[in-house]
């Protein structure tokens, strides 16, 4: 025998893999369903408000909000931009879009800041952590969208999820960061005055990771964002929507105001959110 | 004097790295510290270290960079777990205790000074200063009613709100003393509090601590590697070098007799003048005579002529110093008028007398001024003895006989020999 010879596949990894998911779709749908119960909740919920809110309220709301975290100028831009998007007849869709970012966000804040801080606090737990993280910074999302429409079945779902896995790493890892950045001086003089682990990590930890926490928030939302037209390919509404239909049909124009109105509202949730995390 | 131990360390050792079971095995065979680096890659910090602190003294360990000191202070809140050994607070092991024990430890006897401060720069100065009481889940008001306490106690009251960035290092490391004194500990480790300012402020500290101490008698264990600061605030100091302790005493014990070469080193160029106090040096070679009715200056005058001497102490029953008479006050006073007379008419006018605990430096004026060796006073008020200007220069000559044994190894004998026969020395 040629070991040598690649004329013939030895290893039909692909369909083995193949045959995972099929038996897990057929096997094991009820877990995948419960998964996908409090993420289309929460979606729902974010859905119906900023869709049922008038458009006025909401950018009022925003416009608060930057006046509020940022200044002037951004108030001007935020009150601008929102206008712009609701005359390129883009409301709506920029309503479910936000909904969608804010959703997967929640969810990357919930696994991803106590993943974080267990990866800051433990050696062990990062080295597990960390090739886990590369993969999903690297593997490019179109090679997961096939088994997640699989298992999550087509839908503003599976977009999230989607997004999850492309925007849960820099929380992750901003945050061990923040946690590791902490003087260990100010750790050691917590425990000398008698502070349990548990205390060292709300009085001391926390508190001082939070601005590098909340810079991780902010690119994960901003990485959200730029999931908006790929999770758009499996179903999921919202700006992606125009982008993927101008690029099916070739109507250029609709591409570009897709576009416009995905890079706009990033610009405004970026600086909001910035003037946020400076505070 | 029955003195309280407090804090007890017995036979501890730390050793970091990878083997320190064999390297403890090494040591037990005799190697030292470079020869067991070498086979096991692993570093002894601390070795065969047992000392006693006593209850309300400053004890300070010192030593250069990389002696184990600050493996030491941190064995003793068990910041650094220790290898072997124990350290007993109160006659209570903390090395065996659990996390809840040690936890409570912490808590009710222990609070701690750092070197870079360690203030938390998200909390203010009055939420630093109240931070191990919140630790302990004292209410709000109460914490911070203490914290403003301590606070005041440093002089800082007035900052209670700013942020530690808005503070001066001093006064940053005083939010830090305030931290931990707030907490009211029992024993207050003190890791190279004071090195990081700058040298005004940390004399200024120094006299804080001393001053905080006059008041509330602490047990302080204090790290550093200043000579000076060692002696200046120090009860009692013990010197570590390649994580031993090879000596513990008070100044002036060590200055005196250093243990090893090591020591000696570190106390060349140390200004004796500083450290020595007059009890220490005071010689009781000097005349002395004792008036029972004070009727009997011929006696007097006898006695110092059968001796040689110039000058005599006069004291009294109880050994009270009453004053200094010379043969010639004495002829005097019996020359001028026939009868009795009273030995006190004879006394020389401006007789100063100094107190055992004055330093050298202090004395050295009164020592020159006058032609008579100046009396030195127990807190009682008796007679310690006397200090002539050869028996001070003679002190300051043998300091530095000693300072210069590496160049001179055979130091005359009789030059550190201290008089002792009563008459042979001259004023």
């Amino acid at each position: 025998m040629n070991f040598l010879s690649f004329e013939k596949k030895l290893i039909p990894l692909d369909e083995w893999v193949q045959e995972f998911v099929n038996w897990l779709v057929l096997n094991h749908r009820d877990i995948f369903q419960a998964i996908k119960a409090p993420i289309e909740l929460c979606l729902e919920g974010f859905e119906w408000l900023f869709t049922s809110l008038h458009p006025v309220v909401i950018i009022v709301l925003f416009a608060y909000a930057a006046w509020r975290f940022v200044g002037k100028k951004t108030t001007v831009f935020t009150i601008v931009t929102l206008l712009l998007i609701g005359y390129l007849g883009l409301w709506e869709e920029t309503m479910i879009t936000l909904a969608m970012v804010i959703s997967s966000v929640f969810f990357c804040a919930i696994a991803g800041i106590p993943l974080g801080i267990m990866s800051g606090r433990s050696d062990r737990f990062e080295l597990f952590l960390r090739p886990a993280l590369d993969a999903m910074q690297t593997i490019p999302p179109f090679v997961y969208l096939v088994p997640v429409v699989m298992l999550f079945s087509i839908g503003t779902v599976s977009g999230i999820l989607a997004t999850i896995v492309f925007a849960l790493p820099p929380i992750v890892r901003l945050t061990s960061l923040g946690i590791r950045q902490v003087h260990p001086e100010l750790i050691e003089a917590a425990l000398a005055f008698g502070a349990t682990p548990w205390q060292v990590l709300r009085k001391v930890q926390f508190p001082l990771a939070l601005p590098s926490i909340m810079a991780g928030l902010n690119q994960t939302l901003m990485m959200a964002l730029s999931m908006v037209v790929i999770a758009a390919l499996i179903g999921a509404g919202g700006l992606g929507n125009p982008v993927v239909q101008g690029l099916n049909t070739l109507e250029i124009g609709l591409a570009t105001i897709g576009g416009l109105a995905i890079v706009l509202l990033a610009m405004v949730l970026d600086r909001i959110t910035q003037g946020f995390a400076k505070r | 004097m029955q003195k309280e131990v407090k804090l007890e360390v017995k036979n501890l050792y730390k050793i970091f790295g990878p083997h320190p079971k064999k390297a403890m095995k090494l040591l037990d065979e005799g190697h030292d510290k470079d020869a067991i680096f070498e086979k096991t890659e692993t570093t002894v910090g601390v070795q065969e270290a047992s000392f006693e602190i006593y209850k309300g003294e400053i004890f300070v360990i010192m030593g250069l960079s990389g002696s184990g000191k600050s493996t030491m202070v941190r064995m003793l809140n068990r910041l650094i777990e220790p290898t072997a050994g124990e350290v007993l607070i109160d006659g209570e092991d903390i090395v065996s205790m659990n996390d809840d024990e040690l936890v409570k430890l912490r808590r009710a006897k222990l609070s701690m000074v750092f070197q870079s401060f360690a203030l938390m720069p998200h909390l203010t100065v009055l939420q630093n200063a109240a931070f191990g009481l919140e630790m302990d889940g004292v209410d709000k008001a109460a914490r911070e009613k203490r914290a403003l306490e301590a606070l005041a106690q440093v002089g800082l009251d007035a900052w209670a709100n700013s942020s530690p960035s808005e503070l001066s290092g001093g006064m940053q490391q005083r939010v830090g003393l305030a931290r931990g004194l707030a907490v009211d500990p029992d024993i207050l480790l003190m890791d190279e509090a004071f090195s990081a300012l700058d040298p005004l402020i940390r004399t200024e500290m120094q006299d804080e601590l001393l001053k905080l101490q006059a008041k509330a008698k602490r047990t302080i264990v204090f790290i550093s590697h200043d000579l000076d600061e060692a002696m200046r605030i120090g009860d009692r100091i013990a010197i570590m070098e390649g994580g031993r302790v090879v000596q513990v005493g008070t100044p002036e014990e060590i200055l005196q007799n250093p243990a090893d070469e090591y020591v000696r080193a570190f106390f060349r160029g140390v200004d004796p003048t500083n450290i020595l106090t007059a009890g220490d040096i005071a010689s009781d070679a000097q005349v002395t005579i004792r008036i029972t009715d004070g009727k009997n200056p011929r006696a007097a005058l006898q006695r110092l002529i059968k001796y040689d001497r110039e000058y005599g102490y006069v004291l009294d029953s109880d050994d009270k110093f009453q004053g200094i008479v010379s043969t010639e006050s004495l002829r005097e006073l019996i020359d001028s008028s026939p009868g009795e007379h009273l030995i006190k008419d004879a006394f020389i006018k401006d007789a100063e007398t100094c107190q055992a605990s004055d330093s050298m430096q202090e004395i050295l004026p009164n020592v020159a001024g006058h032609p008579w060796a100046l009396p030195i006073l127990d807190d009682q008020g008796n007679y310690a003895g006397a200090i002539s200007k050869n028996l001070f220069l003679r002190t300051l000559h043998r300091s530095q006989a000693d300072a210069e044994q590496d160049q001179e190894p055979e130091t005359a004998p009789q030059e550190t020999v201290e008089p002792t026969t009563d008459g042979v020395q001259s004023s």
